[in-house]
Parts: C-alpha cells; sequence; structure tokens
C-alpha cells in the first residue's frame, strides 16, 4: 500500500518475487494418549532462504511431510512464519493487509472437487476475489468474470453452473480463473494437476505454461511428480524433513543431480519404457518423521552412502547442495 | 501364454437404464502374469474389478459370454460360494487403504481373522502367518504393527499391510486397483519392487488397475487400455509401447511429460473432452467425438482388428495407418 515498505529494496527490475530469508515454522502438537508429557514441537520448515525471479517458475519437490505446503502457505500469507522474513514484489509479507496480498499472490490448490464452494455458481465463485476488493461495478464484474472464464478456456455460459455439474478439469480451470481474476503476479501451485487424469493434467499444464508467457505470471509450483515439475519449472528445490536440500537450475537438476536424496527421487520416476523394471531406490524402510528429526545430517538414516561424520555433524551448503559428499 | 487364470469374455456392467459402465470388455489374466488395465477416470476400470468380484453396488447388473476364475463359472457361483474365494484364492487391494482397513481393530486382529474365516486355522497359526506376511512385504518388527491401529501407521506401511492381508491365503490372483496412487514416489518404487517380487516367486497372476502408463511400462506383461467401458487395445507391454494402434492410446501417451523428450513450456499432447458417460445401446466408436480421425463410418460398429498374433485394437483405421501417418 505505501512505499516505505519498499524503499529499502533494489529497483523493480532486479526485485525477485519472492524472496524468503531464513524462514521456520514450528508446530506444536500433542502425543496421542500421552497428557501428561509436554507438547512436541514439529519443525515443519527449518531455516529456508530462496527468491524466485520475476517471470520464473520455482517447483518444489519432496515426499509428504516435507513441509512443501507449510512453505506455500506460508508465502501466501495463511500461515506465519515462526522466525524469519518472506517478501513478495519486494514488499514485506507480514505488513501487507489481506487485499493487498490477494492481489499480489493466490493459490491454486490441488484437489478441484474441495476447493470450490458446491453451493456457488461458477460465475460467483470466480468474482468473489473481485466483489470483497470492492470499487468495481456489478456490470465489470460479469465482464471480467466472462473475460477470465474465456482466458482459461471455459464458454462463459457456465458461470451459471456449480461446480458439480462440471468434470475435474472444468473444475480446475474455474479455480485457476478465480486465482488470477485480481491480476496477481504470482500463483502458489500446490500440487495443481495431481488429482486429475493424465490427459486432463496435460491440458491444465499447457494452460498454466500459456498464461505464464502471457500474463508474465511468476509460480512456485509445488509438486510430488517430477516429470511434470522438469516439464513446468525453470528452477528446482528439493526439500527433505523442512530444508532445502538441493537447489539448481531445472536442467542440471535433472541431468547431473548431486545429493542422493534428490538422486533417489529421480530414480524413483517411472517414466513409460518398457523393460526397464522398477528401479530400486535404495532409501531403505525408514520414513521420515518431522517429529523426530535425526541428528547430524537429517537424511542419514535413509541415505545410502551416509558416512560416520553424517550422523553427528550437520552438513554444510556448498553450491544449493546441502551434503557432505556433494 | 500359460494356463488362463481369470477369463473374462464380453462382460458388462449397467447401472439402471442410464448408465452402461462396461460394454463388452474381454480380457485374460494368465497364471502368474502381471496384466494392467489403464485408462482414465470413469472409463469403467473399476467397475470391471468389482464386477469380477461380484462386489458391485445394489443397482449394478452384471452379465458376461464367459467370466470364469481358475476354471470356475463365476456367474453361476453363489454368493456364498463367492465370499469363500473372496479373500481366499481371489484377493483385492484398492486405492486408499486408509478407508479399506478398519479404524476399530488391529492390524493383527484384521490379518488374523483372514486365515481363522477361510481356513479355520488356530489363532497362533494366523498369527504366526501375519508376522510372517508383514515381514514379507518389507514391514520391520512385524510383531510389533500387529497390535497397532491402522492410523498409528504411515500410509505406505497401511498399503503394505492390506497386501500381507491379501496374500494370507495364498491368494492365485491379486487384483490391485490403484494400489499406489496415493503413495509417495519413493514409496511407489518400493511397493511395486515388492508386488514383482510376489509375482515371481509365488506365481501370483495381478490384475492390476492404473491410469499411470508409466508404472505399466515397468510392471505389465500385458497391457489393456479401457476406454468408456470397452477394451480399445489390448498387447503385450513392448508391443503397445512400440507401436499403439489406437488413437484413444496414442493420446493418452502423447499426455504424458517425459524426461527428455518433451521440451520445456512446448505443449504436451492432450486429448481435448473427457470420457462420455454412455447410455446402454450405445452405436459405434465411443471416442469418436474426442478423436482426431473421427469418419462418418464411426457412428456404425468399429471392427476389433489384429496388429500381430496378440495385439488387437478396436477401430476402423487398419493396422499400418501409423507408418502412413507422418511421426508426431
Amino acid at each position: 500500500m505505501t512505499a516505505d515498505s519498499v524503499a529499502a529494496v533494489a529497483p523493480a527490475a532486479a526485485t525477485p518475487a519472492i524472496d524468503i530469508r531464513a524462514v521456520r515454522r514450528i508446530f506444536r502438537v500433542r502425543d496421542a494418549g500421552r497428557v501428561w508429557d509436554a507438547d512436541r514441537a514439529v519443525v515443519a520448515v527449518d531455516d529456508v532462504s530462496l527468491t524466485v525471479p520475476a517471470g520464473g517458475v520455482l517447483g518444489v519437490v519432496g515426499e509428504s511431510g516435507c513441509g512443501k505446503s507449510t512453505l506455500a502457505r506460508m508465502i501466501l500469507g495463511l500461515l506465519a512464519p515462526t522466525a524469519g522474513e518472506i517478501r513478495v514484489a519486494g514488499r514485506h509479507l507480514a505488513t501487507l493487509d489481506r487485499r493487498a496480498r490477494a492481489a499480489l499472490i493466490q493459490p491454486v490448490f490441488q484437489d478441484p472437487y474441495a476447493s470450490l464452494n458446491p453451493r456457488r455458481r461458477v460465475g460467483d465463485i470466480v468474482a468473489l476475489p473481485l466483489v470483497a476488493h470492492g470499487q468495481i461495478t456489478r456490470r465489470d464484474i460479469a465482464a471480467r468474470v466472462a473475460e477470465m472464464l474465456t482466458r482459461v478456456g471455459l464458454a462463459p455460459e457456465l458461470a451459471r453452473r456449480l461446480p458439480g455439474e462440471l468434470s475435474g478439469g472444468q473444475r480446475q480451470r474455474v479455480a485457476i480463473a478465480r486465482a488470477l481474476v485480481l491480476k496477481p503476479s504470482i500463483v502458489v501451485c500446490d500440487e495443481p494437476t495431481s488429482a486429475l487424469d493424465v490427459s486432463v493434467q496435460a491440458q491444465i499444464l499447457n494452460l498454466l505454461a500459456e498464461l505464464r508467457r502471457e500474463l508474465n505470471l511468476t509460480y512456485l509450483f509445488i509438486s510430488h511428480n517430477l516429470a511434470v515439475v522438469e516439464h513446468v519449472a525453470s528452477e528446482v528445490a528439493v526439500m527433505y524433513l523442512g530444508r532445502i536440500v538441493e537447489r539448481a537450475d531445472t536442467e542440471t537438476l535433472f541431468r547431473a543431480p548431486r545429493h542422493p536424496y534428490t538422486k533417489a527421487l529421480l530414480a524413483s520416476v517411472l517414466t513409460p519404457e518398457p523393460g526397464l523394471g522398477v528401479p530400486d531406490v535404495g532409501l531403505g524402510d525408514t520414513l521420515p518423521d518431522p517429529t523426530a528429526i535425526p541428528a547430524g545430517c537429517r537424511f542419514h538414516p535413509r541415505c545410502p552412502v551416509a558416512l560416520e561424520k553424517c550422523r553427528s555433524i550437520a552438513p554444510p551448503v556448498v553450491d544449493g547442495v546441502e551434503c557432505h559428499l556433494a | 501364454m500359460t494356463e488362463a487364470l481369470l477369463e473374462v469374455d464380453r462382460l458388462r456392467v449397467e447401472f439402471g437404464d442410464e448408465v452402461a459402465a462396461v460394454r463388452g470388455a474381454s480380457l485374460t489374466v494368465a497364471r502368474g502374469e502381471v496384466h494392467c488395465l489403464v485408462g482414465e477416470s470413469g472409463c469403467g476400470k473399476s467397475v470391471l474389478a468389482l464386477a469380477v468380484m461380484n462386489l458391485l453396488a445394489r443397482r449394478g447388473r452384471r452379465a458376461a459370454e464367459r467370466l470364469r476364475f481358475a476354471g470356475r463359472d463365476l456367474l453361476a457361483l453363489p454368493d456364498r460360494a463367492m465370499a469363500r474365494l473372496r479373500g481366499d484364492r481371489l484377493a483385492m487391494i484398492f486405492q486408499e487403504p486408509t478407508t479399506s482397513l478398519n479404524p476399530a481393530y488391529t492390524v493383527g486382529s484384521q490379518m488374523i481373522e483372514v486365515l481363522r474365516r477361510h481356513r479355520g486355522a488356530p489363532r497362533a497359526v494366523a498369527r504366526d502367518r501375519a508376522v510372517e506376511l508383514l515381514g514379507r512385504v518389507g514391514i520391520t518388527a512385524p510383531g510389533m504393527r500387529l497390535g497397532q491401529f491402522p492410523h498409528q501407521l504411515s500410509g505406505g506401511l497401511r498399503q503394505r499391510v492390506m497386501i500381507a492381508m491379501a496374500l494370507m491365503c495364498e491368494p492365485d490372483l491379486l487384483i490391485a486397483d490403484e494400489p499406489t496412487t496415493a503413495l509417495d514416489v519413493t514409496v511407489q518404487a518400493q511397493i511395486l519392487r515388492l508386488l514383482a517380487g510376489l509375482q515371481r516367486d509365488l506365481g501370483l497372476g495381478i490384475l492390476l488397475i492404473t491410469h499411470d502408463l508409466g508404472l505399466v511400462a515397468r510392471v505389465a506383461h500385458r497391457v489393456s487400455v479401457m476406454y468408456a467401458g470397452e477394451i480399445v487395445e489390448s498387447a503385450p507391454t513392448a508391443a503397445l509401447f512400440a507401436a499403439p494402434r489406437h488413437p484413444y492410446t496414442r493420446g493418452l501417451l502423447a499426455c504424458v511429460p517425459v524426461p527428455g523428450k518433451v521440451r520445456r513450456d512446448q505443449p504436451l499432447g492432450a486429448i481435448p473432452g473427457v470420457v462420455p458417460r454412455l447410455m446402454p445401446g450405445f452405436q459405434g466408436c465411443a471416442f469418436r467425438a474426442r478423436c482426431g480421425h473421427a469418419a462418418p463410418e464411426c457412428a456404425s460398429a468399429v471392427p476389433r482388428r489384429p496388429a500381430g498374433a496378440t495385439h488387437d485394437y478396436l477401430c476402423r483405421l487398419p493396422a499400418d495407418w501409423v507408418r502412413l501417418e507422418p511421426a508426431a
């Protein structure tokens, strides 16, 4: 809103769309059935710093529980970080009110069956951000909604329908239209195609790529599907138990992964090549537990190449890779 | 191929007068074979599996020329005999292990019940078998897991428990409906290796239902592609991926982002539209509304054409049309 929060920041061209410094988020959870014990702390995101340049697509990958959705929710301003700071388009997220935030950054969630109000008509769903923002006439709203629906490849007549009358792909298009109706510059896509069929997934990925080019959007693209991330992202961050363990541009990461966890993730992608069989990922059976983060390198219990020092000493980050061996 | 374990011949499933979910689908699973059934949501693949298991919702009606399992006619089998078969010779695992395990009972009691019910085994014997199988599916400290409730396990562990439970009576055929869709890729690879190992070691036949073509390529011996209740193409895995004939199969393959094949920001192939819901009595090719090769004759019955000894597809186009077509 005011310019004072922007004052300390470099000129607009160099300002990253998303700038995160030393962000940490801790949740307190109570152990089931253990009332006498103190709460346990789950460090969902642990000292994460990253930047996404304007117009870039940062893919964030990792297994369930690695903190990728918590990171997304903090960037959206839906969750306050326990420590650290987040800037969006050069402005401190904490200083922005809801409207200012909504005009800058918008989400597209995984499940379009859950993210659209089943009792609202499509037109009202897409119009809601405009209505909440005020300062716009009803006729302008209707025109803007029709324009947005066309833009995402839906017939404007669908505005009168209920979400229940639409297919999964159409619903996700509605969610995208709603996200873009306020003309934000950043969109956080949290598993936007995971609930969809491959044929529909391809349509939605093509649409997102087209919209990014035309509207010069920046995406934070969260997915567990590495093939999808490779297709859409310009840079990739690999998360493991709350930390970014490797960060590289997409081509480098996929061609020459350096962290053993990244290698395992890439090895587990089942490309449609018959005869190769199912790869042995080599991660063992120990699954990561965010409530009991191991000492030293937090990946060491599953790491196929762990050394003695990995058990006790946390690895340094060198060239975007957090590993003793990289 | 060797002996047919499951034979499904022209299976039809209808729900009332409005929906024909399976429209004359045929497939055969041989002993020791992994047969994948692929298709988009709503194509009828899960309904086919439920029809084989005789677990259709009450309004569902099934009919077939032939529906045989290990030489027994499933169509003529009384409900009680079918109930004895299910979970014994013929086991099924579902996509979402959270909802298919009973939250009110321990893992152990649910596993032990299977063997006690089907074989009348003493509790101690059943328990030993459960421990053995949990170990076999890669669960450490199986004795401890038996005493736990489903909510105390992770998704990957729950799916392993489901698999172990399905194996309690050493079934001949395992029907797995999207067994790894809800899991992380790393866990998916572990579960698939496990299934492939069991299939090899125990000579298990597996009918694996999935929409993931990457998975199909890596585990299947044979693939059947389903569309709107019909098998539109069926072939050995290598042949299907090397030379798919049906336009739908080709469309599906083009949708999959393959690292190194499709350049970033280049659009992926996509099939416009969705699987139609068809009424009983629908005529012609069900894919014609979404097909780039549709012609007027597609509105009448389309032939099933051979493209090799064990490869066939349901389309008006001749087997060599792919070569006549410029490479995509």
